[in-house]
């Protein structure tokens, strides 16, 4: 059997909610689907290490990164996963510049020139550099967000509805940087999303998620019908 | 207008100093402290709270008395600070802690305040870029609740320079060395025809005052325009 880049495996009861889900993902896009209220973003937190689960194992590229039994449970600063939330969260006092070193200077790697120039310029940022989070547009947001996640050089991209806060006509804009960053960085990705066209267009498998349990997986034809 | 003997520049300077001091010292642990209330839940929180803002509901004179049995030279933590060759009682040193006591409460009220306002989604995120929470809370928290920190330093700087009931409790007012602005104020009252010069030195009071309010409630503004990213 060929080993799973993405095996998780976990529990949590939130309030009145129990979340329990178990799936895998290989090194493409793997979807998260659900309707919202399924669960995906606490995934998203438990995978990311901002929330714990109760019971589980979490386990990325051969390193386990929360196992309730082996007590073992990453802090989120050291799991090296570039998330990006819906609401981008760029940091308002900082210029795109220093939002982009952000991760690179927290995880102490040297300065990439040609890692910085190929990341601005596969998600053409470069002209934004100097300018401050509250003077970009909600598209230029989410790819700066991007370029931030990318450049300290995850072992995987966690992306948390990273288009549910734009329109239509800006979706269709940012969806293009999407496929590229597939494409082009083959770093293993979840993708959460409840919309049926981004997950068609991006991912390789799907997990179809509802009141906090999966009910399906496979690949993107499980959205056909 | 402003001719005042020295004896009173010397008050001037002395309530400057002690304010200055008494903020400096306490603002490391009131950005601490204020932290810990805004971000953190243990047990005990609810009479920290409270032991903080103790000195703002109870009679300065009480503050002071308390201050006196703590930390005079036969008091508890006084006896032991002598012993490291630390004298509080009747020096400037000990209108300082004081004037700290005193204006502790609004200084880590508007920082608890202002870190409160830091989103701590942005908090999240960082630590998803790999820092840690003293890296989080350099990069992020403490750069964002700056204004906020600054505010509340002038402020519990304005505070500590109109301090008067703890301090002459505890360090009585001894010219030159903690007879502040208020105790000078208080002390040419007491004298017939003092009334002229006292008048001198509360203009002075509130001036500083006033100018002390001012900034803080510039940066105050600022706060907001930062966190909104403008």
């Amino acid at each position: 059997m060929v080993h799973d880049v993405i095996s998780v495996d976990i529990d949590k009861q939130l309030g009145d909610f129990a979340l329990s889900v178990t799936f895998q993902g290989d090194s493409g896009v793997t979807a998260l689907f659900g309707p919202s209220g399924s669960g995906k973003t606490s995934i998203v937190g438990m995978i990311a290490g901002l929330t714990k689960p109760d019971r589980g194992r979490i386990i990325i590229d051969g390193e386990t990164l929360f196992d309730s039994n082996g007590g073992i449970n990453l802090p989120a600063h050291r799991r090296r996963i570039g998330t990006v939330f819906q609401d981008g969260r760029l940091f308002p006092h900082m210029s795109v510049a220093r939002n982009l070193n952000y991760g690179r200077w927290m995880t102490g790697q040297p300065r990439d020139e040609a890692q910085f120039r190929h990341v601005t310029d596969l998600l053409d940022i470069a002209a934004l550099v100097n300018r401050r989070p509250g003077a970009l547009s909600g598209g230029e947001r989410q790819r700066v967000a991007l370029g931030r996640a990318l450049l300290m050089k995850p072992r995987l991209m966690l992306l948390d509805e990273p288009m549910a806060s734009l329109d239509a006509r800006r979706k269709s804009e940012i969806l293009p940087y999407f496929v590229r960053l597939r494409d082009e960085t083959k770093l293993p990705m979840i993708y959460v999303s409840h919309d049926p066209n981004e997950v068609k267009a991006l991912a390789s498998r799907v997990v179809l998620l509802d009141g906090g349990r999966v009910v399906n997986s496979g690949g993107v034809e499980l959205l056909s019908h | 207008m402003l001719d005042l003997s020295p004896e009173e520049w010397t008050a001037v300077a002395l309530s400057l100093r002690v304010a200055a001091v008494a903020t400096a010292f306490s603002l490391p642990l009131g950005i601490a402290v204020a932290w810990l209330l805004a971000r953190k839940n243990f047990p005990g929180k609810a009479l920290l709270n409270a032991v903080i803002y103790l000195p703002l509901v109870l009679p300065p004179v009480v503050t002071g008395y308390l201050l006196l049995i703590a930390f005079g030279r036969r008091g508890i933590f006084g006896a032991w600070l002598e012993s490291v060759g630390i004298v509080l009682s009747f020096r400037w040193t000990g209108a300082v802690l004081a004037c700290a006591v005193m204006s502790f409460p609004l200084l880590v009220g508007a920082i608890r305040l202002s870190i409160e306002a830091v989103d701590r989604k942005l908090e999240d995120a960082a630590s998803t870029l790999g820092a840690n929470r003293a890296w989080t809370f350099a990069t992020v928290t403490l750069p964002l609740a700056l204004p906020g920190i600054i505010a509340g330093a002038v402020l519990a700087f304005a505070r500590a320079l109109g301090e008067f009931g703890a301090t002459i409790t505890f360090v009585s007012n001894i010219p030159g060395e903690t007879q502040t602005i208020s105790a000078a104020i208080y002390t040419l009252t007491q004298v017939p025809g003092g009334d002229a010069q006292a008048l001198k030195l509360v203009v002075i009071a509130v001036a500083i005052s006033l100018l002390a309010l001012i900034v803080s409630e510039w940066f105050g503004r600022r706060a907001g325009a930062r966190v909104h990213g403008a």
